[in-house]
C-alpha cells in the first residue's frame, strides 16, 4: 500500500468529500488562497472557489458561530482553528450553541459541522500554542471527539466526520503533520468508523491505550518492553467521545494490567476517566492498578528541557508499564 | 408588497397574541407552573410583528432569551409554545428547551438563544447557507441594545459586510439590558453607528410603529435579496416589563413604563388607531381581532395543562442524530 504523509491524507479527504458533496464548505483563517497554515486545505480554492473555500478574518468565535448557523441550515461546514488554544476564543459557539442546539431545540436541529484543528506540545510553541485541550470538548455532551494518530485514520475518519451530522471536534496533533503512513488508493470508500478503537499492536501482558501522537510513543515503548521481555498491547481509542469502552475492557480482560497515556493535563483528564471507567467495569480483572502517563500541571513552558519534562515520554511509558507489572519493586 | 386588509388585521391579532401570550406565561410563572425563569416581550410588539410580516415562510429568524414575540411573529404555534413553557411532551421542543429556547425550524425559526447575543453568528451563519446555496432566502437576526455590546457582533457584522450576506441585524432598542439601564453602557451616541465598524448601512426606525418596521424591513429585505448585502436596523421601543418576571426594578423610574403603556405609545394602541383612521377598520374589527387572540391563547394555555409530561427515555434521547 502507498505511504502519504498525515497532512495529505487531511488533503485528500476534504477534496473527496468536497467534490462528492456540494454542501460541504471549508471556513478558517488562511484556509483559501494560501491553503491553510499546515497546508491541509491547499488546492480547494482553486477548485471550489472562494464562497465554498472562505478565507475568514482573524475571528474564531465569528467564524465558528456562521458554520454552526450554515450547518444548522443545510450546509456541512468543516472549520479550522489554527490551533486549538484559539478555540477558546469560540467556546460558545461551540459549547452553548452547535453542542446543545438538537437537545434543546427537541431533536428538530441537526449540527453537521466538523471543527478542524491541531493540538498538543513538543515544538517550543509555549503555553498559549501547545495544549491538549480535547477533555474540554469531551465533557460536552453532543459533541463528538476524534484524534486520529496515522494517516490512514486522519483520513478515514476525516472523512466520516464529514459525514456525520453531529457536531464533530476533529483534533490533529502538530507533530503529526510530517508523519508518513500506509493509506489506500484515493476513493470515497475509505472511512474509518466514529468510536471505534483499534488495536496499534497487539499484546499479552499489559494494556496501554494511548491518543493523538501518544500512541506512537507507546508504540515505541512498547517495542522496548518487547526487548525486555514484555508484550504491550496498544489500543488507540481514536474517538475519544463516544469513547469505545469495550475495546479497552477486552484488553483489560486479556492483559489484566493498564496503562493510560494522554499528553492533557493529569487533573481531570483522560486517563482519570479510563481508569475510572475501567476499574467500574473490569475490576475483578485487574491486576494492579491503573497507571496514568499524562501532562503535569503546569502550563506549557518554552523551554526544551522544560517542555520534554512535562510531557509524557517514552520512558515515562515504559516505568508506568513496568510498575503496572510490579517490576519497579 | 402591500398589506391589503386581512393582512393587517392579521398584524394586529399577532400583536394581541403575543401581549396575551406572554401574560399568560407571567400569571404561570408566578403561580409556579414555570421553571427557572422566563422573559416577557410585552410592549416591543410592534417590532416582531413588522419585520416578520416582510418575511416569507422560507426565510430565517433567530431571536433572543426574550424570543416568545418573534416566535409568534414568525408563525409559531402558540399551543406548542405554551406547552413547551409548560414543560409538556406536546411542546414544541418536546418539554426539553422552555421558554428560553423556542425553535421552529419549519417556519425559519432558529432558535430563541439563551446566551445574550448568542443568535448572532448562528444568523449571519444562515446567511452565508442561504448565499452559497443560492436560495434567495434572507435572515433576520433579532438582538438587544444590551447585546449590541457583545463581541461577537463586531466579528459576525465585519464578515456579513465583507461578503455581502443576506441579513439584516435589527437591534431593538428597548432601553434596558438585564437588570440595568442600556445607555450607560453604550459609548456610541446612536447605536447605528456601531453599524459603521462594518461599513454597513444603518436605518433607525420608531419600533413602536408596527408599520414603519414593516416598511423598513420591506426595503431592506428587498436590498438584502437583491445581493445588496446587509443592513443595521435599530429597532426603538421600550421593554414594559422587568427583565424577568418577578423582577422588582428598583433601577427605574416608577411612573417610566406607565407612560410607555399608554394610548399614546403602545404598539398595539398605536396600531389600531391608524388601522380606524387610515385603513378604514372598525373597533367591532380590532375588537374581534383581540378576543381571538385571547381565546387563542386560553385554548394554548389549556393545551398546555392537559399535556403529558415526557416520559423518562425522552432524558437520552436528541443528543446525538
Amino acid at each position: 500500500m502507498r505511504e502519504i504523509l498525515y497532512r495529505d491524507a487531511l488533503n485528500e479527504a476534504l477534496h473527496e468529500e468536497m467534490a462528492r458533496d456540494p454542501a460541504v464548505c471549508v471556513l478558517g483563517e488562511d484556509v483559501g488562497r494560501y491553503g491553510g497554515v499546515l497546508q491541509v486545505t491547499r488546492g480547494l480554492f482553486d477548485q471550489y472557489g472562494e464562497k465554498r473555500v472562505r478565507d475568514t478574518p482573524i475571528s474564531e468565535a465569528g467564524f465558528t458561530g456562521i458554520a454552526v448557523g450554515a450547518a444548522m441550515t443545510g450546509l456541512r461546514p468543516v472549520v479550522e482553528v489554527m490551533y486549538i488554544d484559539f478555540s477558546a476564543l469560540a467556546m460558545d459557539q461551540i459549547v452553548n450553541q452547535a453542542a446543545k442546539a438538537r437537545y434543546m431545540f427537541g431533536g428538530k436541529a441537526s449540527v453537521p459541522l466538523v471543527l478542524r484543528t491541531q493540538g498538543g506540545g513538543g515544538r517550543g510553541n509555549a503555553a498559549q500554542h501547545s495544549q491538549s485541550l480535547e477533555m474540554w470538548y469531551v465533557h460536552v455532551p453532543g459533541l463528538v471527539v476524534i484524534q486520529p494518530a496515522t494517516p490512514s485514520d486522519a483520513k478515514g475518519l476525516l472523512k466520516s466526520a464529514i459525514r456525520d451530522d453531529n457536531p464533530v471536534i476533529f483534533i490533529e496533533h502538530k507533530l503529526l503533520y510530517n508523519t508518513t503512513g500506509p493509506v489506500p488508493e484515493p476513493g470515497p470508500d475509505h472511512l474509518v468508523p466514529i468510536g471505534v478503537a483499534d488495536i496499534k499492536r497487539p499484546g499479552g501482558d499489559v494494556t496501554i491505550v494511548a491518543t493523538s501522537r501518544m500512541v506512537l510513543l507507546a508504540l515505541q515503548a512498547a517495542e522496548q518492553l518487547a526487548a525486555e521481555g514484555i508484550d504491550a498491547e496498544v489500543i488507540d481509542p481514536r474517538t475519544l467521545k463516544p469513547l469505545d469502552l469495550p475495546a479497552i475492557i477486552r484488553s483489560v480482560e486479556k492483559t489484566g494490567r493498564l496503562v493510560a497515556v494522554n499528553e492533557g493535563a493529569l487533573t481531570g483528564g483522560f486517563t482519570a476517566e479510563v481508569a475510572a471507567r475501567v476499574q467500574r467495569e473490569a475490576f475483578d480483572w485487574l491486576d494492579a492498578p491503573v497507571m496514568q502517563v499524562a501532562a503535569e500541571d503546569v502550563p506549557l513552558p518554552y523551554n526544551g528541557r522544560l517542555e520534554l519534562a512535562a510531557l509524557p515520554s517514552v520512558e515515562k511509558i515504559i516505568a508506568a508499564a513496568k510498575a503496572a507489572l510490579y517490576w519497579d519493586r | 408588497m402591500v398589506l391589503d386588509r386581512d393582512r393587517l388585521l392579521d398584524m394586529h391579532h399577532r400583536m394581541w397574541l403575543i401581549r396575551y401570550f406572554d401574560e399568560g406565561a407571567r400569571t404561570l410563572f408566578m403561580a409556579n407552573m414555570l421553571r427557572g425563569t422566563t422573559h416577557t416581550y410585552t410592549g416591543q410588539e410592534g417590532v416582531a410583528v413588522g419585520a416578520c410580516t416582510a418575511l416569507n415562510r422560507d426565510d430565517y429568524i433567530t431571536s433572543t432569551h426574550r424570543g416568545h414575540g418573534h416566535c409568534l411573529a414568525k408563525g409559531g404555534n402558540p399551543r406548542r409554545m405554551m406547552a413547551e413553557l409548560l414543560g409538556r411532551a406536546t411542546g414544541i421542543c418536546k418539554g426539553k428547551g422552555g421558554s428560553m429556547h423556542i425553535a421552529d425550524f419549519e417556519l425559519g425559526i432558529l432558535g430563541a438563544n439563551g446566551i445574550v447575543g448568542g443568535g448572532i453568528a448562528l444568523a449571519t451563519g444562515a446567511a452565508y447557507s442561504a448565499d452559497l446555496r443560492g436560495s434567495g432566502q434572507v435572515v433576520v437576526c433579532f438582538f438587544g441594545d444590551g447585546a449590541s455590546n457583545q463581541g461577537i457582533l463586531m466579528e459576525a457584522g465585519n464578515m456579513a459586510a465583507l461578503w455581502k450576506l443576506p441579513i439584516i441585524y435589527l437591534c431593538e432598542e428597548n432601553q434596558y439590558a438585564e437588570f440595568s439601564p442600556s445607555r450607560p453602557f453604550i459609548a456610541v451616541d446612536r447605536l447605528e453607528q456601531k453599524a459603521q465598524a462594518f461599513g454597513m448601512p444603518a436605518v433607525t426606525v420608531d419600533g413602536n410603529d408596527v408599520l414603519a418596521v414593516y416598511e423598513a424591513t420591506r426595503q431592506v429585505v428587498a436590498r438584502a435579496r437583491a445581493g445588496d448585502g446587509p443592513t443595521f436596523m435599530v429597532a426603538r421601543t421600550y421593554r414594559i416589563e422587568g427583565h424577568t418576571v418577578g423582577d422588582p426594578l428598583s433601577y427605574r423610574p416608577k411612573d417610566e413604563a406607565e407612560l410607555w403603556k399608554s394610548a399614546e405609545r403602545d404598539p398595539i394602541s398605536r396600531f389600531g388607531r391608524r388601522l380606524v383612521e387610515e385603513f378604514g377598520c372598525t373597533e367591532a374589527d380590532l375588537e374581534a381581532q383581540r378576543l381571538r387572540a385571547r381565546a387563542d391563547i386560553d385554548e394554548a394555555i389549556a393545551f398546555g395543562k392537559a399535556s403529558p409530561e415526557p416520559e423518562l427515555p425522552a432524558l437520552f434521547e436528541d443528543v446525538y442524530a
